[in-house]
């Protein structure tokens, strides 16, 4: 029976997401970023053991445009971004679509520290445009975003909100429950959270860090509890790339996971990549932010239970 | 929160649910964790098992022999890692409620529960007598498994009760009973002030609040969710 309401009580939702993705778009153009489109459907997607892709008519959709957004990077496409849906088997919650958009940039002569700085800018001004000034409250929680944001590493946060370091994390196999149990909740809370530099296994495509080969120079944008982007200076060593691929395919092959080609024209690319770095950030859990929505149905037209 | 350590000393979050050797046969041929295809395999007596993904709200599932209820149920993969279930369950037996994180390779036995109309027919001290309409067998439950039931019963009223594994574990009522009031004060018509309720006892023994105008031998409709008067019943 047609009953429009579910659809209908969203508009100011969908409205209000509208107004977002075109002040992105205008945030990245006033910067000279050129807007770029990649396939969805690709025959080698990065061998990552906790993604799993929709195996599609022999090929994948892509779980992240990140493998072809370097490719351009490499060809010499300094300042590139890219609004995109992307697609991860069985990811389903409060805030997990199996199909999602997402928003990629990337940047020539930059490592993350700069990204760090951009992606403030990049919410005050969306959140300024929006009439929202510098406080946004999500679900009961006021938080500052004018700039600086908080800097953590993974470590200090450990220190400080878990019960135990991350090293022993690692060494019992119990890091993620850690971090979502005792450390993400408290991220994030009166000004946006920026937990860095992880641990060398949990980052596949990063760099190591000068100075301290144990971490990676990767981060995550947290506000409310909630994780929003995905950030790191790109690894350009086409031979540590093409070993860490190496390792992570041959343990999804022993779980039994599809197998994918080494994406090859990739790796061929990336020692052109010079310094580079790139971040990927939720855009439906930053319309979730700005729209103070509990539930990432709330913020997209559609979801898989309601085709 | 419900992490607990063995005998290596590692913490564990998500308990496996089923013996270690019964995950390696359900859980893909190669005996390696299946993270991917496995949804719903075969254990080995036949019985259909769910994976973590399966896991959502009001899911009951066998744990260390005993049914729980899925009451609350989070998805979350922090940082790119693995995809953790984070449940609030509780045991159907004691009522006992806990918070457990899950991992996709966890398997989980389905709990075995029946629902069976069966008719009650007593109570002695403190037990109470229930015979399957079919079989006519009868069962006995405790106080505390008819919990608030006990407000309801009447002779030869049709109930369902709740089985686990042929035990007994809970009585639901129809959403509506008709009671006869036993005892209630006389109507004080004058009496318009005092919150145009009073108290009643209906035959079970149960007191509860009534509009004023209801009489001794009346009989009242109550609904047996809220324990609440609803309307009075002509027969």
């Amino acid at each position: 029976m047609h009953d429009p309401w579910p659809l209908a009580k969203k508009r100011r939702a969908l409205e209000l997401r509208a107004r977002i993705l075109a002040e992105l778009r205008r945030f990245f153009a006033d910067r000279d970023y050129l807007e770029i489109e990649t396939p969805c459907l690709i025959p080698a997607p990065a061998p990552e053991f906790h993604i799993d892709t929709f195996p599609c008519a022999g090929w994948f959709l892509q779980p992240s445009p990140e493998l072809c957004m370097k490719r351009l990077l490499a060809a010499g496409y300094d300042r590139i971004f890219q609004i995109c849906r992307c697609f991860r088997q069985k990811e389903r919650g409060d805030r997990h679509l199996p199909e999602f958009t997402m928003l990629e940039w990337y940047r020539r002569e930059a490592d993350y520290r700069d990204l760090m700085a951009e992606c403030e800018e990049l919410l005050v001004q969306v959140a300024g445009a929006l009439g929202r000034g510098d406080l946004v409250t999500y679900q009961g929680v006021r938080i500052e975003i004018g700039a600086p944001w908080e800097r953590m590493t993974v470590g200090e946060a450990f220190d400080r909100f878990a019960p135990l370091p991350v090293a022993a994390a690692l060494a019992g196999d119990c890091f993620e429950e850690i971090l979502a149990v005792h450390v993400e909740p408290r991220l994030g809370r009166r000004r946006p959270t920026f937990l860095y530099d992880y641990p060398l296994p949990l980052a596949s495509l990063a760099r190591v860090k000068r100075g301290d080969p144990a971490v990676a120079e990767r981060f995550e944008l947290y506000i409310a509890g909630m994780e929003l982007a995905n950030a790191f200076t790109e690894l350009a060593d086409e031979g540590e790339q093409r070993r860490r691929f190496a390792r992570e395919e041959e343990a999804r092959r022993r779980a039994g996971k599809p197998p994918y080609p080494v994406p090859e024209n990739f790796l061929a690319a990336l020692p052109a990549l010079g310094t580079a770095a790139g971040i990927a950030l939720g855009v439906d859990r930053l319309v979730m932010i700005l729209a103070d929505a509990p539930h990432i149905d709330a913020v997209t037209a559609f979801t898989p239970e309601t085709l | 929160m419900s992490n607990f350590f063995d005998r290596s000393g590692k913490i564990h979050y998500g308990a496996p649910t089923v013996p270690e050797s019964k995950i390696r046969e359900t859980a893909g041929k190669s005996g390696e964790p299946d993270d991917g295809a496995f949804t719903a395999g075969l254990f080995p007596e036949g019985v259909a098992m769910y994976s973590a993904s399966d896991l959502r709200k009001n899911l009951r599932i066998k744990m260390e022999d005993e049914p729980y209820v899925i009451t609350e149920f989070n998805f979350t993969k922090p940082g790119k890692g693995q995809a953790l279930y984070r449940c609030k369950l509780k045991n159907m037996i004691s009522g006992a409620q806990f918070e457990r994180t899950f991992r996709s390779v966890d398997v989980f036995e389905p709990a075995d529960l029946q629902e069976k109309k069966m008719q009650f027919l007593y109570e002695q001290e403190g037990k109470y007598c229930f015979m399957d309409n079919e079989t006519y067998e009868q069962i006995l439950l405790t106080e505390d498994q008819v919990g608030d039931g006990k407000n309801y019963l009447i002779e030869n009223i049709e109930v369902e009760v709740l089985l686990f594994e042929d035990r007994p574990l809970g009585v639901s009522l129809p959403n509506f009973v008709d009671l006869v009031v036993t005892k209630a004060e006389p109507w004080a018509r004058g009496d318009s002030v005092s919150g145009n309720t009073k108290p009643v006892t209906v035959q079970t023994g149960y007191v509860l609040q009534v509009p004023p105008f209801i009489e001794e031998g009346e009989k009242i409709r109550i609904d047996t969710r809220t324990g609440e008067y609803l309307t009075r019943v002509k027969d």
